[in-house]
């Protein structure tokens, strides 16, 4: 019923709201033939505005020398620096780090067996070893240790919180707030303002990495508490529970393996944000990776990129492990076993810290050169072979799409995108569009970046209806078909856990620096976030609905168009709007590969302190460009969505 | 509403638990709505587009009585999970009074209510309310652990109830490798464990495939017969209120429709939403002689057999049909009058 009015409903709007944004779209590109090349706010890549050295000025003044941010500082840093002394950094006085190699092994593999199985341990032990004979240990150590770092104190404020919003209704609704705009900021956002409070160093990546990493663990945690079952609450309560009592042996218990899910989660998010962090000088894989796409070294860059997904694989199976734990508890003879392995642990810690061998990782078997080397020339025969191919794709599409809509939004007054930008998002969503899109371009403007915004907009829309088309298709395609999802989620999933530098080096090896680079990285990106949603929201339909519009003799295209498509349009909308973030935060981060822009601008502000305070603005525009686009396609989604619908939130 | 409602005039004194003018109003400023008698007038449906409020449970008074099984019966939403919540404060009255062996419940505070839930009140839930995590004896024995118990103590006290409930042989189970039927059984277990004076029931065979629940209800029967506990049994099936229920209190909207006997609901329905709800019951199993009998008529012979007033009219048809004259119900000696074929059969063919 309610699908069926919808559907009238939007047949008697939906051309009016085209044609009002085509003619909006035809008249701004008759007016940019007119007006173009006046007031285009265009800034060079050395020129700053006073603003920005303004910011470049009073860097300091923030952070250093005020108590609060300090002491935070140096806590967060003296805890990064023990477990770097722990596994990763001479230490003590010592040649080598208070645990070798032989001894992170066998505590790592014996973790991994002891909260998951022994399958995961040996995976464990493979992937350590395997970073090791890379030639990356000390790299793929200072990369854990950060992480870890970042992970503990993400939980230990997280869980606690999850808990709260799990028991109490408001601190549940204050947090969704607060989790959804920040699920709404890219990932590189974060870098820039915390180094105003705590300087550029291993301490502000940590703490870009908790804030980043926590919010998983918290909505998780929450969602988990407040899924216990009424009734099991209830009984313990009957009985005479006390709320602690009731906490520990009802609610926690049985929110445990969801809670690892957000565990895993958060593990998976620090991963990644600890390895974009090289470029606020946190040290590890990330920096390998970064200081060799800065030398266009495709071959170093996979060496690192690959550890990197290692890394990823073994704490995204061994976590993914740790939550399908059954209830039950140990059986005796596990218990035995694990004592027993406890000893072996020891003994393995203790001939790390006793001989060189089992402490410095052996260079003698080497396979990081060779893989370097292998996939230069890989790449180097790729571009002989392919070069004229992938290089026209590339020159193709600049030349045809992008460039033509970078001129329209950077050659067009700002004045005049601007308005056009408020009358689409007052078309598409009234006021709720129209205001924060009003905001948003004015406050662009401010930030003097107004030229490389547009820039980086043009390639954001680019990589974005790609992104939305792709994802459609095979989300609908999986939704429909148990097979084909069973086939493709995994590798979904895998897409999904990878920090986002990892994608830059295949494309940067098939397609050299360009902004195509970062745009094509972004699309493979973000298109796995964008399917799965739609494939759940497909899969959300009820199949009774299905059915009824089948026995009717609907076609599939019918089936899909007038049934699926409108009913998981929520999810839909929630899947655009995460593919527009997702691409946002890489085409910031393809800065580094020729995307230039705002992303260049973040980068160079790190590098070049003259530079800080523009990259400050720039970071601030990334912002800025998520919280418009964000806010226009919600407000468009809600003005499409007609019938109410309760609780499909994640 | 309740003008037709006949409640004990005078509160019995040894009753155990007693109830008097309890709501429970769910939504915002819902203090005020049992104070007002504007707000209170209302019907649900009124009271919410009005406040917003929803009455879940309005102006109920009752008492239990010890020993008895009382059930509390009702359409979905007539608010008996609520009602039956409210009797331990799991969800907190918000009017009335709850005395409790003399005790005003609603004055308890936490620690006080704590305890009376951990020795004097059980519960069993519709959907079990299970702790997946535990096996069978420690769900068992949750309630003995939570009060502090020693583990030998409790182990031996959860196996006692174990026994007691047909579930030997299942403790190290957990919950999930469980039929339905068996889990309910943990559930009335872990209710029976710390030995309580009132058992509350909130619809707890209704997730149950049929042949089950009768077993269950057969055990609950011979529960109440082993240990005499008193209960309080809230189900919204017919048959099953009239099988376990000493007396049962028919609910709609929150409010009290009727408090009877089985056969006083079926033979003397307050009003007709009480007489479509018994329209399906088998008369002849419920009603009994008293219901039917009729002055002798002038002329009548009277030397046909006698029987009790208290016989069930199906136990009775047989002798009634198969007597060439009018039987005699007769209680101590006194003739409360006869029965004759046209009764038996008005009530037997009754559809
Ligand atoms: N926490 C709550 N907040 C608001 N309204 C509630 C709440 N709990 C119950 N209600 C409302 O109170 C009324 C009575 O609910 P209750 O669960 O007591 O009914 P019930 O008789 O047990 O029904 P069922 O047979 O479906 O279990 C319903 O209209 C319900 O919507
Ligand atoms: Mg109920």
């Amino acid at each position: 019923m309610a699908a069926i009015t919808s559907d009238v409903e939007v047949e008697v709007r939906r051309p009016r709201r085209g044609v009002v944004v085509g003619i909006l779209l035809v008249a701004w590109v008759a007016v940019y033939f007119v007006l173009r090349g006046i007031d285009t706010l265009t800034l060079g890549s050395q020129e700053t505005t006073t603003l920005h050295r303004w910011l470049t000025d009073h860097r300091d003044d923030l952070g250093q020398g005020n108590v609060v941010f300090d002491a935070i500082r140096m806590t967060v840093d003296q805890f990064v620096v023990l477990l770097q002394n722990l596994l990763a950094q001479p230490a003590y006085g010592r040649p080598v780090p208070v645990i070798g190699w032989l001894g992170v092994v066998a505590v790592a593999a014996y973790l991994a067996w002891a909260f998951g199985n022994w399958k995961v341990a040996l995976l464990t032990a493979a992937g350590l070893g395997f970073v090791g004979l890379q030639g990356l240990w000390r790299e793929s150590m200072d990369t854990l240790a950060l992480t870890i770092a970042a992970v503990l104190l993400s939980l230990l404020v997280a869980i606690p919180l999850g808990i709260w919003a799990g028991l109490s209704n408001r601190a549940f609704r204050v947090a969704t707030l607060v989790l959804d705009l920040m699920q709404t900021l890219p990932t590189f956002v974060y870098l820039a303002p915390l180094t105003l409070f705590f300087a550029i160093g291993p301490a502000a990546a940590t703490i870009a990495t908790l804030v980043y990493a926590a919010p998983p663990a918290v909505r998780l945690t929450a969602h988990a508490i407040r899924s216990v079952p009424a009734e099991s609450v209830e009984a313990a309560r009957s009985l005479g529970s006390t709320r602690s009592q009731t906490l520990t042996k009802v609610l926690l218990p049985m929110s445990r393996s969801t809670v690892v899910v957000g565990i895993n989660q958060t593990i998976m998010a620090a991963l990644s944000m600890v390895t974009v962090a090289a470029l606020i000088n946190a040290p590890g894989l990330g920096d390998t990776v970064l200081k060799a796409l800065e030398t266009l070294d495709v071959g170093v860059a996979f060496n690192g990129g690959l550890a990197i997904v290692v890394l990823a694989i073994v704490l995204d199976r061994v976590t993914t492990a740790a939550g399908d734990r059954p209830w039950r508890t140990a059986s005796r003879r596990r218990r035995i076993l694990l004592a027993a392995g406890a000893a072996g642990v020891l003994v393995a810690v203790w001939f790390s810290r006793t001989y060189v061998w089992a402490a410095e990782f052996p260079t003698s078997v080497n396979i990081g050169s060779r893989i370097a080397v292998t996939t230069s020339n890989l790449t180097n025969w790729v571009q002989d072979v392919f070069g004229g191919f992938t290089y026209g794709v590339r020159d193709a599409v600049t030349k045809g799409v992008l460039n033509p809509l970078e001129a329209l939004l950077t050659g067009s007054p700002w004045w005049l995108v601007a308005t056009v930008v408020v009358a689409l998002a007052a078309v598409l969503g009234r006021w709720r569009g129209a205001l924060p899109a009003a905001v948003c371009s004015l406050l662009l403007v401010a930030t003097g970046v107004w030229h490389d915004s547009m820039v980086t907009l043009a390639s954001t829309l680019l990589a974005t209806v790609v992104v939305v088309a792709v994802g459609l298709v095979l989300g609908v395609w999986a939704g429909r078909n148990r097979r084909v999802d069973t086939w493709i989620r995994p590798v979904l999933d895998a897409g999904q856990t990878m920090p986002p530098f990892v994608y830059l080096v295949p494309f940067l090896a098939l397609f050299g620096t360009s902004r195509f680079t970062a745009i094509a990285a972004a699309i493979v990106f973000a298109v796995p976030v964008t399917t799965k949603i739609v494939a759940d929201g497909i899969k959300a339909v009820p199949v009774a609905t299905v059915e009824a519009a089948n026995s009717v003799g609907s076609s599939n295209w019918q089936v899909i168009s007038k049934v699926q498509l409108p009913v998981a349009r929520r999810a839909i909308t929630l899947a655009v709007n995460q593919g527009l973030i997702y691409v946002l935060s890489m085409v910031v981060v393809g800065g580094l590969v020729g995307a230039q822009a705002l992303g260049y601008d973040v980068y160079a502000g790190f590098t070049q302190s003259e530079l800080y305070g523009k990259g400050l603005a720039a970071g601030l525009a990334i912002v800025l460009l998520g919280v418009l686009l964000d806010r226009v396609t919600q407000a468009a989604a809600r003005r499409t969505q007609r019938f109410p619908r309760r609780g499909d939130k994640l | 509403m309740t003008a037709q409602l006949e409640y004990p005039e005078v509160q019995d004194s040894d009753a155990l638990l007693s109830i008097q003018g309890l709501w429970k109003v769910f939504g915002p400023k819902a203090q005020r709505v049992p104070h007002r008698p504007d707000l209170a007038a209302l019907d649900r449906a009124a009271l919410y587009t009005r406040t917003g409020c929803t009455a879940a449970v309005r102006d109920l008074s009752f008492d239990v009585a010890p020993g008895e099984v009382f059930v509390v019966m009702g359409l979905s939403g007539s608010g008996k999970s609520t009602l039956v919540r409210c009797l331990t404060r799991l969800i907190e009255p918000t009017a009335g009074s709850l005395i409790f062996e003399g005790e005003d419940l609603r004055a308890a505070d936490e620690k006080r209510l704590r305890t009376l839930r951990r020795s004097k009140f059980s519960m069993v839930f519709q959907h079990f309310g299970l702790l997946p995590h535990r096996k069978v004896i420690d769900n068992v024995s949750y309630g003995l652990e939570i009060r502090g118990e020693s583990k030998p103590d409790r182990r031996r006290r959860a196996q006692e109830v174990i026994d007691l409930v047909g579930l030997a042989g299942n403790e190290h189970f957990y919950p999930e490798q469980l039929s339905g039927g068996m889990q309910q059984r943990v559930g009335l277990a872990r209710a029976l464990a710390n030995d309580p004076d009132v058992l509350l029931f909130d619809e707890p065979f209704s997730a149950l495939d049929p042949l089950i629940r009768r077993e269950m209800q057969n055990e609950v029967v011979r529960l109440h017969r082993e240990v005499g506990k008193t209960m309080v049994f809230v189900t919204h099936d017919l048959s099953e209120a009239l099988r376990l229920g000493d007396r049962i209190l028919l609910m709609r909207d929150g409010g009290a429709v009727q408090l009877g006997t089985g056969d006083e609901l079926v033979g003397a329905p307050a009003d007709e939403y009480v007489r479509d709800f018994v329209r399906d019951v088998p008369r002849a199993d419920v009603l009994t002689l008293r219901w039917i009998v009729r002055d002798a008529r002038p002329g009548e012979p009277l030397d046909g057999p006698e029987v009790g007033p208290d016989v069930l009219v199906r136990e009775a048809t047989r002798l009634v049909l198969e007597a060439d004259r009018p039987v005699k119900v007769v209680s101590n000696g006194t003739l409360l009058g006869v029965i004759d074929d046209e009764e038996i059969l008005a009530v037997v063919a009754d559809h």
